[in-house]
């Protein structure tokens, strides 16, 4: 006798399900099928297509009306199911329609997750989910303009689609990369560029805080920050949620999503579930290729065969021309795990492989992914790839010959290859050069500019001296950053300005980092350059900084902290001291020091006390000392003409002037100044990085002293007449420093390498260099003048509080 | 089956940071790396008692922020030439919140 099946939604899963069993049995049962939106299956998965205007609707429908009526199913679309009675075994439909069942089959997909701004309800604000929503979309054209929030799979399929049809699409993202799920960084920077390139708006690390309308339409979306992106449509992509909420009424067990066995068998043996809305093994799906393996399961099991579903390693593709991307498994850094990273920063591609126990466990692949495939089958079989380890990450090509010597495929280069793509140098003429004795690196870039501008070259051209020179070459060792490059910081910092490197992943990728994300080596010197390349459009990373300049205050041996109120010029008044005093007292601080630069220091503060006690010294008018910083620190003063018989000039006065001027300015390495009223020199100007000694003529500067593991005496750079040019050349020095010393290089030691005449040609000689660098200075300084203490005691106080106590229930 | 104990939102800690969980045997740091992983380790380096919940988080490794030994999140063996050890407890992200493995609790006080 045919049996009666009901299925519940006409999705990918249950379409896959109705097929197969179709065609095993067409006879076995007399199947019914209800469907919420008004039609039959189609592919879910191609609506990208449609909407980009690749595809029609017609071409991705996968079962029309003729399918249906010879296979003998009744179709009930645009009719929802309301309610289950599984005593009586029958479904009731919205429209009150009762019918009975023998095996009932859910496949009732996922709801996409609104978040639930204030303004969510308005009109215009969309999912993306059915042909309805794309429709919506398809009819927005080059006058409207649309914000996509979501930076995943769905949101930039969507925001490419519809940038494809001349719309102009801003995309909010919460996370700092684009697809965080299943991209790094690395991979996250070359699809946000070439994203950009479709001119699609990016937005990273982006709060969405409220949509706002206009009689009852949504007009723009506010971020946090204050922003509006002002839109047509808002198409929210976020997320979705096994929709459940029909079963959980039927009274099945349902976790995240209705709880099915390895039979696809949920907590009624006549009722089965296939598709988004199961929860199997702890696991729910989002994507088609296990839901077929899950129809074909069901659909035996409908038949009474025996079937067994199994999870898969899963990968992922995006849908949006020209941005090739791949990534399957588990990509994160662990213990044992080894990456082997490739990066071609001239063809934009990035291929990592993550290895673990010798088998490849995850693989994210950019740009170049015809080899995704044979990757993704070596994670699936758990290959072991001990064997092939050296040229694996260059595909299957390279496999089971003979490994490539990159220097032979160099002597195979004709002489008008070409090397330097900056200068234009081909092989022929860096091998003449060498005929001419230009025997080593530095010889060639002078000779020849080869490798002198980007410095991407710079392997190559060693590459072809060693084929030239054969056993005479010796590999120069110039010192690179940290293990994660070959590359000097000279190298980065040139590479940084030369290709306008504004994030760290951008440096990683087009200087072919080694690691997936840097060091505590390389990671605080990217920060310091990227920050004083790029001001306003760098965002400070915090967590690439040191403890003292994360937390502004000093570590101390105990893991306590001190803290350093500002003096200006080392002056101080009553009510400040009285203010100082107070806190010492309140936040019972074991020692209370002055420093070597005028200050006063409050030594053995608690970490979680650090935004209290701020919030004290800000009440009473003190900011952050940064005496801890790789950034100004304090400027020394004597007491010059105020007080002194030998005064010549109001040296204090300066002192606090240049205070408030360079207060927050990041510097390569910390940055001490004094101002000494007379050659006597009573503030020890002589030593500082910038010194300058006040002569009843004028003002004379000097430069690169240092009083620590060095002892040296500062230079003579320039001597000036007024205080305003005294203070425009310290701007200046400060501002060259900034921008060309290697991280954690004094001035000093920076002096040594560039001598005192260049700084002397840009700062004194050359006025207009002098007036840019002080016009670049400024700049800088409007972003970071200002008082850390104050923006943590209001915003991240919370991060300074244990993340949790559970010291304090045992004391119970 | 081991308790899991709730501890905070995976939000609370940053991305590639740390913050500390107090027991009555000393600080716990709960940390966050780049991919959303947690580790919990005992918050102290085996060198100079270093608060390695203040130092540099880079892949699955920390660095200490006093003399900047380097310490594998997954293991707390240090790395390179420096010798040394911190106790590891089991941490896990369910549904966008940390937890803690309750038994390491026990074994904290017992210890
Ligand atoms: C735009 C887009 C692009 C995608 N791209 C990809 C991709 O590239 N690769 C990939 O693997 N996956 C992709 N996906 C995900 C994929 O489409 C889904 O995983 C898949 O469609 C889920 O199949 P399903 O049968 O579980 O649910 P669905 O296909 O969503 O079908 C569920 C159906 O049930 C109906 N329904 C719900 N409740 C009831 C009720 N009470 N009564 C009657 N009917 C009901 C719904 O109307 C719906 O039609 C994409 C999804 C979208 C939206
Ligand atoms: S440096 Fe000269 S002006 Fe300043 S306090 Fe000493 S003696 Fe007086
Ligand atoms: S001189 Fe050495 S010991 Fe003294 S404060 Fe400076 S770093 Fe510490
Ligand atoms: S205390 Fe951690 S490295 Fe010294």
């Amino acid at each position: 006798m045919t049996q009666k099946l009901i299925i519940i939604g006409a999705g990918m899963a249950t379409g896959r399900a109705l097929e197969t069993l179709l065609e095993t049995a067409p006879d076995a049962y007399d199947v019914t099928l209800f469907n919420a939106e008004p039609r039959g299956n189609y592919n879910r998965i191609m609506l990208s297509p449609v909407l980009a205007g690749d595809k029609t609707y017609a071409e991705i429908e996968t079962h029309g009306a003729e399918w249906y009526a010879q296979n003998g199913v009744t179709c009930r679309f645009g009719e929802r199911i309301a309610s289950i009675d599984r005593s009586a075994k029958t479904v009731t439909s919205e429209n009150g329609d009762v019918l009975a069942y023998d095996k009932l089959m859910f496949g009732t997909g996922s709801n996409p997750f609104m978040i639930p701004l204030p303004g969510h309800d308005l009109a215009g604000v969309i999912a993306y989910r059915d042909l309805e929503d794309t429709e919506r979309m398809m009819a927005l054209g080059p006058d409207n303009r649309c914000v996509v929030i979501g930076g995943g799979l769905l949101g930039l399929e969507a925001a490419a689609g519809m940038a494809a049809r001349g719309v102009d699409v801003t995309v909010v993202h919460i996370m700092g990369h684009l697809m965080e799920r299943q991209l790094d960084e690395a991979a996250g920077y070359l699809l946000r560029r070439a994203l950009v390139d479709k001119g699609i708006t990016i937005k990273c690390a982006a709060n969405s805080k409220e949509i706002l309308g206009k009689d009852g339409h949504v007009r723009a979306l506010l971020l946090d920050d204050g922003t509006e992106l002002p839109c047509d449509l808002l198409v929210m992509a976020v997320g979705i949620r096994p929709n459940v909420a029909l079963a959980q009424q039927a009274g099945l067990a349902v976790g995240k999503g209705i709880h099915v066995d390895d039979q696809m068998v949920t907590s009624d043996p006549d009722v089965l579930a296939v598709g988004e809305c199961v929860e199997h093994d702890g696991a729910i799906f989002g994507l088609v290729a296990p839901l077929y393996d899950q129809a074909k399961v069901a659909a035996k099991t409908l038949l009474s065969e025996e079937a067994a579903f199994v999870q898969k390693e899963l990968s992922t593709k995006l849908k949006v021309t020209g941005c090739d991307l791949f990534s399957a498994g588990d990509f994160a850094d662990g213990e044992g795990r080894e990456d082997i990273v490739f990066r071609d920063p001239a063809r934009g591609v990035y291929r990592r492989l993550v290895i673990e126990n010798n088998v490849i466990i995850g693989a994210v692949m950019y740009g170049d992914t015809a080899d995704s495939n044979w990757f993704f089958g070596l994670i699936k079989d758990k290959t072991d790839i001990t064997e092939m380890r050296d040229t694996l990450i260059f595909g299957p090509a390279y496999q089971g010959g003979t490994p490539l010597d990159p220097l032979a495929a160099v002597a195979a280069l004709p002489r008008d290859a070409e090397i330097c793509g900056c200068n234009g140098i081909c092989k022929g003429q860096i091998e003449d050069a060498i005929a001419a004795g230009a025997t080593d690196l530095g010889a060639l870039k002078a000779v020849t500019k080869a490798s002198a501008s980007c410095g991407t070259c710079t392997g190559l051209v060693e590459q072809v001296l060693a084929v030239t020179l054969g056993d005479d070459f010796v590999m120069p060792a110039a010192a690179s950053i940290c293990a994660c490059t070959d590359m000097t910081h000279e190298d980065v910092r040139r590479m940084i300005k030369s290709q306008r490197l504004t994030s760290m992943p951008a440096v990683w990728q087009e200087c072919g980092w080694k690691t997936s994300c840097g060091c505590h080596v390389c990671r605080p010197a990217l920060n310091f350059y990227l920050l004083a390349d790029w001001p306003l459009e760098y965002a400070d990373d915090p967590q690439s900084r040191f403890i003292n300049e994360r937390k502004h205050a000093n570590i101390q041996k105990d893991g306590t902290f001190s803290v350093v109120p500002r003096m200006w010029g080392g002056i101080t008044t009553p009510d400040e001291l009285r203010a100082i005093a107070d806190a010492a007292d309140k936040y019972m601080v074991p020692t209370v020091k002055v420093t070597g630069g005028q200050r006063i220091d409050l030594l053995g503060v608690k970490g979680e006390d650090l935004p209290a006690i701020w919030k004290d010294l800000n009440d009473a008018g003190m900011v952050s000392g940064y005496a801890y910083s790789k950034g100004l620190r304090t400027v020394k003063t004597c007491v010059g003409t105020d007080h002194c018989r030998f005064g010549t000039q109001d040296s204090t006065g300066l002192g606090i002037k240049l205070e408030k001027t360079l207060h927050g300015a990041w510097t390569p390495h910390k940055l001490k100044l004094g101002v000494s009223g007379c050659p006597r020199n009573c503030a020890e100007a002589t030593c500082k990085d910038i010194g300058i000694i006040c002569v009843d003529s004028g003002f004379q500067i000097s430069i690169g002293g240092a009083a620590g593991m060095d002892v040296k005496e500062t230079e003579l750079l320039v001597q000036v007449a007024s205080e305003e040019e005294a203070m425009d050349v310290i701007k200046a020095i400060t501002q060259l420093y900034r921008e060309n010393a290697k991280y954690l290089d004094r001035i000093y030691k920076w002096m040594a390498k560039v001598g005192l005449d260049w700084i002397e040609a840009r700062v004194v000689t050359d006025q207009a260099e002098r007036a840019a660098l002080v016009d670049r200075f400024e700049i800088s300084q409007s972003i970071y003048r200002h008082d850390p203490w104050a923006a943590h005691v209001k915003e991240k106080a919370k991060r300074y509080q244990p993340l949790a106590r559970l010291d304090l229930e045992a004391a119970e | 089956m081991s308790d899991w104990i709730d501890i905070a939102s995976l939000d609370d800690v940053p991305q590639r940071g740390a913050r500390v969980v107090k027991t009555t045997q000393g600080c716990v740091a709960v940390f966050r790396t780049a991919n959303d992983e947690v580790y919990a380790l005992d918050n102290s380096c085996p060198h100079k008692g270093g608060p390695l919940a203040e130092g540099i988080v880079h892949g699955a490794s920390v660095t200490c922020p006093l003399h900047n030994w380097v310490f594998s999140l997954e293991t707390g063996l240090a790395a390179g030439a420096d010798e040394g050890q911190v106790a590891t407890y089991r941490a896990r992200v369910l549904d966008g919140r940390i937890e803690l493995e309750a038994a390491f609790l026990a074994a904290r006080s017992a210890a």
